[in-house]
């Protein structure tokens, strides 16, 4: 039952044989074989060259400083997005050419793979990682904390968020990914014997273990260690929204957990969860399956409402407009996220007054984020409005994303969701909210939170350049999405008989090349900002004159992010400090209580790595060895009991001196 | 950088606010409260499983149910086990409490012979079950069971492999502030399973064969 490909299997290689590498019969994967080995040898040379193994294994892997972990997650996303943008153009490319007689460059099992690995790609290890990244750089310095609440298990959190991209990654050389969507709701049980449904179920489990500890350490981070005087709602709104979204990670990613467990159990143990036969219901799957989903998209977009609520008060140098409302109308979307799930499955068939409930819930969502747009609007109408570049972004998010909810408003309506689920009207939606809610968001908050991270701003014409190139890319691409659901085309379709739809989706495509020079621009920004540095430079920490805490350290914050701890009297905190000519604290400094680094979380994440490829391929003696190895090195870790270190008085006061010196040269 | 530089910044003279403490100040361990988050996470854990077993609980597929298969009275012994356990693993609170190292990690031990007895007795009944033809894939009535039962008794394996490192770890350091503040969350963690079980012997066994 478990095993239900005929041929025996290895008693240690299980079912990988050479037959399990995609690149000898496929050539595009070949040639991207042949460039991530070149790229790798060409960075592992360029690490070697500068001696940087060191310090990168000291300083940043084994770091559990959550600015370090924080900007790892950053890059963890970049090469993400990049991975997953290049599925994005395969398939645009595809589907421009795929008409009649063409039949395009992509066999549709390739096809197939493609879309399933770029909805995961992007959710999972691009959304999820910037999101994450976002919060643990920015929320303890906007509460004036040193650090987390349980600083290894951040870092161990983000060992295992990477240690699920890579298992998807290895999907590419080894074996293949799912073909089954990003949700896996087709090809449910053991149906289909591949090993790409294993590949889909192990790194999701090993990046949810990292990710419902991150929502844990963030919640009790931002409950536990606010500064004094900061009551929740003194809170900076980022600081809310995170709030919120770790409060759904927590209370939603178990979900996803125990459905993805019952689906594993189907497939190995021959069980009857998921299965047409022996009492299995595969609409279980898919009610649980968006009981985590529907919320997870509100995980992403919450912290996004946030970045452009600190984006929109420091641009316009007000005080963000209805503070209190914004408040509420995240805490009623948080809730009202778990209310909605069967809106994704109206044509179940689960009746009339049942979808009725799940439409008007739905609808009923658009009111607090309409209420948001507004505050927003509010916030910048008599404004002084600098339009630098996370404004634009914020502006563009505006639009776009307003268009966006309209369209998910007509698809909450049962009887047009009968005429337009599973198209490109749908495809186009979720683009149009996620893009232009979430991927703005991270543009607007690497380019806002930048030079707090780094100590210099980015380059302001080439963020321009890929602002434009983004948003008008983003039009270009979905808007005929839109025109062709609507005219009945579905998704997931890699060749179309009917010539008249092609000059739709060449649109289309070449709105994904203005959105890979949008990406180009992004890249080109961060290398002109890094060699442009010096007349970059973030002298006094605070570049935009900002309204919030982590302004009021300095650039980068050092490793203890605040000399002393701050104290908190109102909710634009540090606006607040300036306006009343506060000064620098130059004496009296204390020895300040610090973690200490460890290994610890790199290496349980490889172990559970191993443990999940083991499992993929039936390699069951690794599987076991590997599984006892990752709980032993666990528990070798808890016999470690010195964990923390003193910053001596007179290493603070050497570094607070420094940049005495710094903003007196600079005054 | 802007116009708006601290537009009252001249009103410093009005500075008679603190800005920042002198000293640093203690936050309340936060373990207690993320101990809590974790169990309510896992707590979900067991409603997904709780709620698949209310869907597929009648689903025989003309295979054997619930009433034709349970066997209370072992079940009972069983959960008698788990009980006792728990309250053996509060009279090591109590001793931890008074700074007795002999005496917590006596009940500890009691504790664990408990939980391993109880683990035993399980294994028991799944294997006659598997033994009958009666095992996870006969039908989904039958996955579903095997699933959340064998979920708390995963649970239930950790718990007692925890036990024994942290009793290795008391036995080498002694009642220390962090063996202390472990011992309470283990002691969550094994009162959690305990009411988890009274789910499960309510909900899979007493209802099963009614």
């Amino acid at each position: 039952m478990s095993e239900p490909s005929s041929a025996p299997t290895h008693w240690l290689l299980g079912r990988l044989t050479w037959d399990s590498v995609p690149m000898a019969h496929e050539p595009i994967l070949l040639w991207t074989f042949v460039a991530v080995v070149l790229g790798g040898i060409a960075l592992l040379a360029l690490i070697t060259r500068y001696r940087l193994w060191g310090p990168m294994w000291r300083d940043w892997f084994c770091s559990i400083d959550h600015k370090k972990i924080g900007i790892m997650y950053m890059v963890l996303g970049v090469v993400m997005l990049l991975r997953g943008f290049s599925d994005a153009i395969m398939m645009r490319l595809q589907q421009a050419m795929a008409f009649g007689d063409n039949m395009g460059y992509l066999p549709p099992h390739h096809y197939d793979q493609i879309f399933t690995a770029h909805g995961v790609i992007m959710i999972f290890f691009v959304a999820m990682p910037f999101v994450t990244g976002l919060m643990n750089y920015v929320v303890p310095l906007q509460i004036g904390a040193r650090d987390v609440a349980f600083p290894f298990l951040n870092n161990f959190s983000f060992w295992m968020t990477t240690a699920g991209a890579v298992l998807v990654m290895l999907s590419l050389f080894l074996g293949e990914f799912s073909t089954s969507g990003w949700l896996a709701l087709s090809n449910l049980g053991n149906q289909n014997p591949g090993v790409g449904l294993d590949y889909y179920i192990w790194s999701l489990q090993i990046a949810g273990v990292g990710t419902t500890l991150s929502g844990i350490n963030l919640l009790v981070t931002i409950i536990k260690m606010r500064a004094p005087g900061m009551n929740l709602m003194k809170m900076p709104i980022f600081t809310w929204t995170a709030l919120c979204t770790n409060a759904l990670i927590v209370a939603t990613f178990p979900i996803l957990t125990a459905a993805l467990a019952l689906m594993t159990m189907d497939r190995y143990l021959g069980t009857h969860f998921f299965t047409n036969i022996d009492g299995g219901n595969p609409m279980l799957y898919v009610n649980l399956i968006w009981i985590w989903g529907h919320p997870e998209v509100y995980i992403l977009v919450l912290p996004a409402f946030g970045v452009y609520s600190e984006v929109v008060a420091t641009f316009c140098g007000k005080r963000l407009f209805g503070y209190a409302s914004m408040v509420y109308a995240t805490v009623c979307i948080t809730i009202l996220s778990y209310l909605v799930w069967l809106h994704h499955f109206f044509t179940m068939g689960s009746g009339a007054s049942v979808n009725s409930f799940f439409g008007i819930t739905t609808m009923i969502i658009s009111i607090p984020t309409g209420a948001k747009i507004f505050n927003w609007l509010f916030t910048m109408y008599r404004g002084r409005i600098r339009f630098t570049v996370p404004m634009l972004w914020t502006v563009g998010f505006m639009i776009t994303f307003v268009i966006g909810g309209m369209t998910g408003v007509l698809l909450a309506v049962p009887p047009a969701d009968f005429v337009l689920h599973n198209s490109l009207f749908l495809v186009a939606h979720f683009h149009n909210v996620i893009i232009g809610g979430v991927v703005f968001a991270v543009f607007a908050a690497i380019n806002y939170w930048f030079p707090k991270a780094f100590g210099f701003r980015l380059d302001e014409f080439w963020g321009k350049c890929s602002f434009w190139f983004w948003l008008a890319g983003f039009w270009f691409a979905f808007t005929p999405l839109y025109v062709l659901g609507l005219m009945g085309v579905t998704r997931r379709v890699s060749h179309f008989e009917d010539a008249s739809l092609q000059i739709w989706f060449q649109i289309a495509a070449f709105g994904a090349l203005l959105v890979a020079l949008g990406i180009g621009s992004f890249l080109v920004q961060l290398v002109v900002s890094f060699m442009r540095r010096e007349q970059l430079r973030d002298v006094d920490g605070d570049p935009w004159n900002g309204r919030t805490l982590e302004w009021a350290t300095s650039s980068p914050p050092p490793q203890y992010n605040f000399a002393f701890t701050p104290v908190v009297h109102d909710a634009d905190a540090w606006w607040d400090m300036k306006r009343h000519g506060y000064k620098r604290p130059l004496g009296g400094f204390q020895p300040i209580h610090m973690p200490a680094n460890t290994a610890s979380g790199v290496v349980i994440s490889v172990l559970s790595l191993v443990c999940g490829f083991a499992l993929i391929w039936h390699m069951w003696p690794l599987a076991a060895a590997s599984f006892a190895a990752t709980v032993l090195a666990a528990i070798v870790h808890t016999f470690n009991y010195q964990r923390d270190y003193h910053i001596p008085a007179a290493e603070v006061a050497a570094t607070e001196e420094a940049r005495t010196r710094l903003l007196a040269r600079h005054v | 950088m802007s116009e708006l530089v601290h537009p009252a910044a001249v009103q410093a003279g009005a500075a008679t606010r603190d800005y920042h403490l002198a000293h640093d100040p203690h936050p309340e361990n936060g373990t207690a409260l993320g101990f809590w988050l974790y169990l309510m996470s896992d707590c979900l854990i067991f409603a997904a499983l709780f709620a698949t077993y209310g869907v597929m609980g009648r689903s025989y597929a003309g295979g054997p149910t619930g009433g034709e298969l349970f066997d209370l009275k072992l079940v009972a012994i069983n959960t008698a086990f788990l009980l006792l356990s728990s309250i053996t693993f509060g009279f090591a609170m109590l001793q931890k409490q008074m700074g007795k190292v002999g005496g917590t990690l006596g009940w500890l031990a009691v504790t664990l012979v408990f939980g391993l007895c109880f683990l035993g007795l399980e294994l028991y009944e799944f294997h006659h079950l598997i033994q009958e033809g009666a095992g996870p894939g006969r039908s989904a009535f039958l996955s579903a069971f095997f699933t959340l039962v064998g979920t708390h008794g995963l649970h239930v394996t950790f718990g007692s492999i925890w036990l024994v490192v942290l009793m290795i770890q008391i036995g080498r350091h002694g009642l220390i502030r962090e063996n202390k503040r472990r011992l309470m969350c283990l002691s969550m963690f094994w009162h959690f399973l305990d009411v988890v079980w009274i789910g499960v012997f309510t909900f899979v066994y007493l209802m099963g064969v009614l």
